[in-house]
């Protein structure tokens, strides 16, 4: 309708009443400035309006600096930091970055609401201000002192060698009575315990944690340089925060290289599966939002109507925990549809160039005959009459595939094999060379001429430690005694999809129920419609033919926080591979669980870990180590055995967690510490004196029993860590999974654990049992932080941090190809230091104290055998041998760690700490495998930052600031320094006999200063460091030089892995792909079956997935996301939940299981299904959080319900792409699999 | 023909996130402080769900905007002067703090201050107005993400019409998220509604601003906005509001809440409108004709007449250019896609939205059709999450023909630039079935998706 008809419709339009019209009048009175409209009804102002000045003087402000915020959230936002008299007042986000083109959205603005509140923390009441000390320790410090000849470290011992003394202080952890001390009398305590520690008891009884270099890489380094330094022990994160996808390492050979959002962009057929993008990737989420008008279409995976499912074109929503199931679905389809009823040319001619399924396996038979499938052939198998190859010096790790080309097996190029003897030099590539791989055997003898049955491991019929199994065919061929089959042929087995002229059960079609691996039986574990299933896996892959591989699947911690995360990252990483999604823009995986990525790798890895100074560091996996050292192991009422298929050779049979630990350790396959139940300053001597290196008199001890390892022994006093150090991390309120153990074992306080020891007949094989556990074993807990968290309150030392706007850093993530800048906005306040500043000064104490104490010594490092090196080739076929029980030899650095010898001149680690040591000139500098000779990138750094004039690190550059601690990543990092990338590279073209220094040739005279990155966000350079090019501005994608310039994957067959051969992953039945439900927890632990009701409390799966106004440890307790949010803690419940025990909206309810208590508010949505809580992710205990009902104490944190479970998989090492790096290869501290009972307070009225 | 200019902003609920990012920069920037601890000049809204203040829309209650005289003349909903007048001491339609919320902090300083004791210290929550504990039960954002939401649905007011369709239970789940800010209206009802005549509308740019220094605290303002989009600062007594930030739109620079968005959907322009249409624009009987209407008092900048007028009315040359590159009157008028919020209370608000598309299907239901065809890869519009009637009852006063053409020519971008992306000759039958061209549908697409921020504001 126009206006013209209203007109001639409706009366003379106007303000209603002469009266009114009086009125509204007189406000011209009030108003003389204002001009009114004739119908008096508008006012408008120009000019002269004194009365907006309020407004503009509340936005002048002096000066914007650039920063960031030290976060794990992948986020590495680029932010301007208001300042208004010297005062921080707000900040906005940068909208600088580099663009990514003319067709794509940018990546301006990157931010969220999390980090626009960040200012708050500046000035806020919980701020830590001064140096803080436990009360009673500081008065128990000083008396020590006096009594002691003012002798620091003596007075230390003193106290922690008298338990009434160390139980006065470690007993009120936690409760309050922190007082203020100076400086130097907190650094004094701190450095005196090291001291001790170090002489006393050895120096891998002091541990440091910093989690995620990538979120700062400086403040990270700063104590984890120290700790390296001294010899302490650093602990690992991304396997601990269960952000690691162990499959990643067992697949592609890589701790995780994902796509830049952008690529999102590429992508026209996106799969968001248990990753909910606008709440965890706020600052990405665009990228889906835009791409769908791009004419992307969107599937959401989640079983709740997660934030993402507003965005999605599907919906499906599994029940929690079975997403593995409808992966194998798809898979089936795909294969079936794609690869068995038709030929798919790009997929086809993919996984025979890109994967192992040509590989030949051998079907080994049990005793009664069964076939199973077993090892790789390698070129040793076949013989030197079949290979030239089987001569050669790694032949064991040379698998073979069939070439059709000669009807014959053959030993491609790209091998592990080929990776490091001199022969391989020019044939570590994927280039097939003459060879036509035979995908099936079926191809091979032309058509299915001999089959065998094999039997394959089921676990969604088996109770838990009980094994069903399926028989199913794959056409042979036999060479000798040996019968073969390809990995293709296994898969399909394993999927269910049959051929003609194949024995074994088979399904019928999509709707048969019975057989695995259908999409009718996985509606069945699932919930999704079998149609659904099919149809979404067959979209995925047609558009992955028609787009040439642009099918992408973000996958997040949703379905990666799980015990068997790793088989169903492998069910989804099926997909994604069969469709040639991987190394194509556009396609592949997205994991993005954490910010793991730092770029410039090369030059924190060697900064963090002082490898300028002494090589090797000293680095454990954490989940493994509070295990142990939590006494979680204690409480574990089942074997190895009960985890695994049982369809192995009874490898774990009689073995529990901490066996497998043990032997793990003794093997070399992971890092453990304290190593030995000796100080391994004492055994350096000892073999000294001995007259032997540190190696063979260990060995000799060994056998002879006078010496062990720690982790059999692990409740010994000598055997446990004695310090505890924190920075940029809160452990205690957040990544604690077990934190009531902690408490109880680690700190010695009042806790929540019901759970029951393990009875007798259940406990260890080789660790021994003591009758009691101890309790309080740490002996310091250090913190340096800016606001006050959890672990704050239980530490005996705090030391007051720069927050983000205070100091200098770097930052990046997978997220975006950029390195920004942390600056400080103002100077720190009170009495705050930026943590480099901290460790330094710790160092100058620590080097002073040493000088009465410790002088030079040398130590023994147990380092375990390593990824990217020949390292892992220890393990022929992957069959495990122990020397303890005399299957092998001890040898150091092959059948167990290598043992190295590192002298330390503990007075000069303040020395060492602020210079860049020698050992990059002389030794180079090593990253994935590569060697980075850089005397000229470190002669640069001497000229810009100055060299040391005294000392121990005389003549070498300064490293005495953060500002050039930065300098120091900046420089020696390929993705930063354009020369060092493309040197990378031409050592690369040596080994791989690929053209691949032309990648980074457009940047090589690009050096990226900390000045460039200060300015705006600069993009990096394509460099070895990792698998993707950025070249002419493409979007990162991982493995794309991998698949166009022919780089293989650093796993053993220089392939992506469908298929894992090692002794344990046979015994776990993980050989391959398959569905593995969440651990049964009535089984293990005899929790209550989820559903189970007793009309005023229910039983609900546990989840802890991220929390939308606190993404990670930092934010909680920030008063504005605390308005957004409930304002404490909570747990998400469904409506049927919680009507049926009477629980309301926002009614106060504690969570309890074994393990502890929980005392939040309700929030019960419909969005929420029947049988799932969520009690998001790092809920302190620090605000809001009153005494439970249950227990009178304190409620708990979200990880206060959890515990550590340890796949024994994960403890694999020295094995092609199963061996050990920091953060690449390790237990995960999964804790979805977990149950609790939830009720409602019956009185309403809490009590703080 | 009296041409005014103004600044408008489209959102686009489509691509909206729900972060909050908007609000917290903009309380950081303009209401982080003592007085105004309750005040989201800018908040989001999950929907369903109550908003903030708790049901502010339902005017059967607060009575805010403007209504019809039985003689079809625009009048103050909440009446005229005298009854204000007669009740300015004791205003009955004005929301109470337990409406927005008690705003609260917590005992953060126990945490340091704590002597040794028997449990972990842990830090209270208190009242930010009384100063005692208090016992969090509300707040501006209580019901994010459908929190409680189940058991309220009744205090949505725009699911009351249409509760029969429309079930709160986990199969049928639908939400989507409201960003809010002051409507800057065309026809303000706070400014009508001021006895001291402090508020008003910039003659430049139309931002609708309160008089710091002659608020009298009336609050007569509170009431009469429909979207309650006023404060009281309980300090200061006067009344503030969101100030289109114009000290840095003054400078060039957008909004806050605009420029932080992380989700890229807001746009900020000007647009010409004929001031003396206004009223009877409002004015039009039928509720659902107020969007027709509302749309047709933006003028054509390219239109030589308005570009006469325009200068005539000494409007600077730049912003008749500005007027002219607006991506708001693109949003609005050349692709119909933007809606105002709640036309029906006839202030002709000029913060517009594009409806969300949910195109989700649903999950239990067997969804077996043919995945090869393009465009069934996309749901098809009447399969959507959202029941079209909640949208229509927000951003038409009812009518879902509208808003089902807006989300037909999304969906319909999305097919044809689908085709476009996979490499294929896009079909040119798609963009002429929703009334546009090949070439103004690629358009429409670059300023939705790729949206560089110079095209943005």
């Amino acid at each position: 309708m126009t206006t013209e008809q209203t007109n001639q419709s409706a009366p003379t339009p106007g303000v209603d009443n002469p009266l009114m019209n009086a009125l509204i009048g007189s406000r011209k009175f009030f108003t003389p400035r204002a001009t009114m409209s004739e119908d008096k009804r508008e006012i408008h102002y120009s000019g002269g309006r004194q009365g907006d000045s309020f407004y503009r003087n509340r936005w002048s402000h002096d000066k914007v600096v650039r920063s960031t915020h030290g976060v794990n959230c992948t986020g590495s936002c680029s932010w301007h930091v208001y300042v208004k008299d010297g005062l921080i007042t707000w900040e906005s986000q940068a909208t600088d970055y580099p663009s990514p083109g003319p067709d794509m959205p940018e990546y301006e603005p990157r931010g969220c609401p999390r980090g626009a509140s960040f200012s708050w923390y500046t000035y806020s009441p919980t701020r830590v201000r001064y140096p803080y000390v436990r009360g009673a320790l500081l008065r128990l410090f000083r008396e020590a002192k006096a009594a002691n000849g003012h002798d620091p470290v003596l007075a230390w011992k003193s106290i922690v060698e008298d338990p009434a003394k160390a139980r006065r202080y470690k007993s009120v952890r936690g409760k309050g009575g922190l007082v203020r001390a100076t400086w130097a009398e907190a650094v004094e305590i701190v450095a005196a315990a090291y001291v001790y520690t170090v002489k006393y008891l050895g120096p891998d009884r002091t541990t440091g944690f910093s989690p995620i270099p990538a979120m700062s890489p400086v403040s990270f380094s700063s104590g984890a340089r120290f700790h390296q330094l001294i010899g302490g022990s650093m602990l690992s994160f991304y396997d601990w925060y269960a952000d690691l996808p162990p499959a990643s390492p067992q697949v592609f050979g890589d701790q995780t290289d994902v796509p830049e959002s952008g690529d999102w962009w590429n992508s026209s057929y996106l799969m968001m599966w248990g990753s909910n993008v606008p709440l965890t990737r706020t600052p990405d989420a665009h990228w889906m939002a835009e791409a769908r008008y791009h004419g992307q279409k969107v599937i959401s995976i989640a079983p709740d109507y997660a934030e993402n499912v507003k965005f999605a074109d599907e919906w499906l929503a599994p029940a929690t925990g079975t997403d593995g199931a409808l992966a194998m679905a798809m898979g089936h389809v795909i294969l079936k549809e794609f690869f068995v009823d038709t030929t798919t040319d790009y997929f086809d001619g993919y996984v025979r160039k890109y994967t192992d399924l040509p590989f030949l396996v051998e079907l080994e038979p049990d005793e009664t005959g069964v076939f199973r499938p077993g090892r790789f052939v390698t070129a040793t198998d076949l013989g030197s009459a079949a290979t030239s190859e089987a001569d050669t010096e790694d032949a064991n790790f040379k698998p073979a595939l069939w070439d059709k080309a000669t009807n014959s097996p053959a030993v491609p190029n790209g091998t592990l094999g080929h990776r490091f003897a001199a022969d391989g030099e020019g044939k570590w590539n994927l280039d097939l060379e003459d060879i036509d791989p035979a995908l099936s055997i079926a191809e091979a003898t032309d058509g299915i001429r001999d089959a065998v049955e094999v039997t394959l491991p089921r676990f969604d019929t088996a109770a838990q430690g009980e094994i069903d199994e399926i028989t199913r065919g794959v056409p042979v061929v036999r060479l000798g005694a040996t019968i073969m089959t390809t990995v293709f042929d296994l898969m399909l087995a394993e999927y269910g999809v049959g051929r003609p002229g194949l024995p074994g059960t088979w399904a019928e079609n999509y709707e048969d129920a019975t057989s695995p691996n259908t999409p009718a039986w996985q509606e069945a574990i699932t919930g999704v419609p079998w149609q659904a299933a099919a149809r979404i896996g067959r979209e995925f892959a047609a558009n992955a033919r028609d787009s040439k591989g642009r099918s992408m699947i973000i996958m997040g911690a949703g379905t990666n926080h799980w015990f068997h995360s790793d088989q169903t990252y492998r069910t989804f990483l099926t997909l994604t591979t069969l469709c040639g999604t991987q190394g194509v823009n556009g396609g592949g995986w997205a994991h993005y669980v954490g910010q793991e990525k730092i770029r410039p790798f090369t030059g924190w890895l060697h900064l963090a870990n002082a490898l300028d100074w002494v090589r090797p560091p000293r680095q454990m996996t954490q989940t493994t180590y509070w295990y142990m050292h939590t006494d979680q192991w204690r409480y574990d009422q089942f074997g190895a055995d009960m985890l695994s298929a049982r369809a192995g050779h009874g490898k774990f049979k009689g073995m529990s967690t901490a066996d497998a630990i043990a032997q793990s350790a003794r093997l070399g396959w992971q890092p453990y510490y304290p190593t030995f139940d000796d100080n391994p300053l004492d055994i350096a001597e000892a073999a000294s004196q001995a007259g032997k290196t540190s190696a063979e008199h260990i060995v000799d001890e060994l056998k002879a029993g006078r010496l062990r390892f720690a982790a059999e022994d692990p409740d010994a006093a000598n055997n446990y860590p004695r310090i505890w150090s924190m920075w940029r991390a809160n452990t205690l309120g957040s990544s604690a999974k077990g934190d009531q153990y902690f408490l109880k074992h680690l700190l010695g306080v009042d806790n929540s654990v019901s759970a029951e020891e393990t009875p007798e007949h259940l406990r260890p094989r080789d660790v021994d049992w003591r009758d009691e556990a101890p309790e309080g074993k740490i002996d310091l807990l250090l913190t340096l932080d800016f606001r006050m968290t959890t672990t704050t309150l239980h530490s005996d030392v705090v030391l007051p941090a720069a927050t983000w706007y205070e100091k200098h850093d770097l930052s990046t993530t997978d997220m975006h190809p950029f390195v920004n800048t942390f600056n400080p906005a103002i100077s720190t306040p009170w009495q705050s230091r930026n943590d480099w500043e901290t460790w330094a000064t710790i160092a100058e104490k620590f080097s002073e104290l040493a000088r009465t104490h410790l002088g030079t010594r040398t130590d023994v490092v147990a380092q375990p055998l390593q990824h990217d090196s020949p390292d892992a080739l220890n393990t022929p076929h992957g069959r495990v041998k122990d020397w303890k029980f005399g299957e092998c030899e001890p040898i150091p650095g092959k059948t167990m760690p290598k043992l190295v010898e590192v002298e330390r001149d503990f007075t000069a680690i303040y020395d060492q700490y602020t210079s860049i040591g020698p050992l990059l000139e002389s030794q180079g500098m090593n990253a994935r495998g590569i060697r980075f000779d850089v005397d000229h990138h470190v002669e640069r750094l001497r000229r810009l930052n100055g060299v040391v004039a005294k000392g121990a690190g005389k003549g070498q550059p300064r490293l005495d600031s953060d500002r050039r601690a930065a300098d120091f990543i900046l420089g020696l990092s390929g993705t930063t320094n354009g020369i060092m990338a493309t040197e990378g590279f031409k050592k690369l073209e040596i080994r791989t006999g690929q053209k691949l220094a032309d990648l980074s040739a457009e940047h090589e005279g690009k050096q990226v200063s900390f000045e460039d990155a200060k300015a705006a966000p600069v993009p990096v350079i394509t460099s070895p460091e990792w698998s993707g090019s950025e070249a002419g501005g493409r979007r990162y994608s991982p493995f794309t030089i991998n698949v166009e310039r022919l780089k293989p994957w650093h796993t053993l067959t220089g392939r992506y892995q469908f298929y894992i051969d090692h002794d344990w992953f046979l015994e776990m039945g993980d050989a391959l792909p398959t569905f593995r439900p969440p651990l049964d927890m009535n089984a293990l632990f005899g929790e209550p079956q989820v559903g189970d009701s007793d009309g005023t409390s229910i039983a609900v799966r546990y989840l802890t997935p991220h929390n939308k106004w606190a993404i990670h440890s930092m934010y909680q307790e920030n008063f504005f996301m605390m308005s957004l949010g409930r304002g404490g803690q909570t747990i998400w419940m469904s409506v049927e939940d919680a009507e049926a025990v009477g629980i309301a909206d926002n009614d106060w309810i504690e969570a309890i299981n074994r393990n502890g208590v929980v005392a939040a508010r309700a929030v019960v949505s419909h969005r929420m299904p029947k049988g799932t809580a969520f009690m998001h992710h790092a809920q302190e205990r620090t605000v809001n959080v009153p005494l439970t009902e249950t227990t009178g104490q304190r409620g708990g944190i979200h990880n206060s319900l959890t515990r550590i479970m340890i796949k024994p998989t994960h403890l694999v090492g020295g094995y092609g792409q199963l061996s050990f790096a920091f953060n690449y290869y390790g237990p995960t501290g999964n804790q979805r699999d977990e149950v609790t009972v939830i009720r409602r307070r019956t009185n309403q009225n809490v009590e703080y | 023909m009296r041409i005014m200019a103004q600044m408008a902003m489209v959102m686009n609920l489509d691509k909206c996130i729900g972060c909050h990012t908007c609000s917290v920069t903009c309380k950081q920037a303009w209401t982080n402080r003592k007085g105004t601890e309750y005040v989201w000049f800018n908040n989001v809204e999950t929907r369903p769900g109550q908003g903030y203040p708790r049901g502010y829309e339902d005017q059967e209650k607060w009575q805010g905007g403007w209504a019809l005289s039985k003689n079809g003349r625009l009048k103050l909903k909440a009446g005229g002067k005298l009854k204000k007048l007669a009740s300015i001491f004791s205003n009955p339609k004005l929301p109470g703090i337990e409406d927005y919320y008690e705003p609260w902090s917590y005992e953060y300083d126990n945490l340091l201050s704590a002597p040794e004791q028997k449990h972990i210290p842990t830090a209270p929550p208190k009242s930010l107005l009384t100063g005692e504990r208090m016992d969090i039960k509300w707040s501006g954002n209580w019901d994010d993400d459908l929190g409680g939401t189940y058991a309220k649905a009744d205090l949505d007011p725009m699911l009351k019409s249409i509760g029969d369709k429309v079930k709160l239970e986990f199969e049928e789940t639908f939400m989507f998220y409201l960003p809010r800010i002051c409507e800057h209206c065309l026809n303000p009802s706070c400014v009508a509604s001021c006895p001291s005549g402090a508020i008003y509308k910039r003659e430049e740019d139309g931002i609708v601003l309160v008089d710091q220094d002659s608020c009298r605290g009336w609050r007569m303002c509170i009431s009469g906005c429909p979207y309650k989009k006023i404060y009281f600062n309980h300090r200061t007594g006067k009344a503030e509001k969101c100030t289109f930030c114009y000290p840095r739109i003054e400078n060039g620079e957008p909004t806050v809440c605009a420029e932080t968005c992380v989700g890229r959907l807001r746009y900020i322009g000007l647009v010409f409108y004929d001031a003396d249409k206004v009223t009877e624009a409002a004015s039009v009987p039928d509720e659902k004709d107020l969007f027709a209407a509302q749309k047709d008092l933006i003028l054509d900048p390219h239109d030589p007449d308005v570009m006469d007028a325009a200068e005539r009315a000494g409007i600077p040359h730049d912003w008749i250019m500005a007027a002219q590159r607006s991506p708001v009157y693109k949003l609005i008028k050349e692709y119909d896609l933007a809606l105002p919020l709640h036309p029906e209370y006839r202030t002709m608000p000029m913060v517009w939205y594009i409806p969300p598309l949910s195109p989700v299907v649903d999950v239990v239901k067997d969804t077996g059709y043919d995945a090869e065809n393009a465009v069934n890869l996309f749901a098809a519009i009447d399969e959507l999450r959202i029941p079209i009637e909640y949208l229509a009852n927000l951003f038409t006063a009812g009518d879902t023909d509208v808003v089902a053409d807006v989300l037909r020519r999304m969906a319909a971008m999305r097919a044809f630039m689908r085709d476009i992306n996979m490499g294929v000759e896009p079909d040119v039958r798609i963009p002429h079935a929703v009334g546009m061209t090949p070439e103004s549908m690629e358009e429409m697409y670059r300023l939705l998706a790729i949206a560089k921020y110079d095209e943005r504001y």
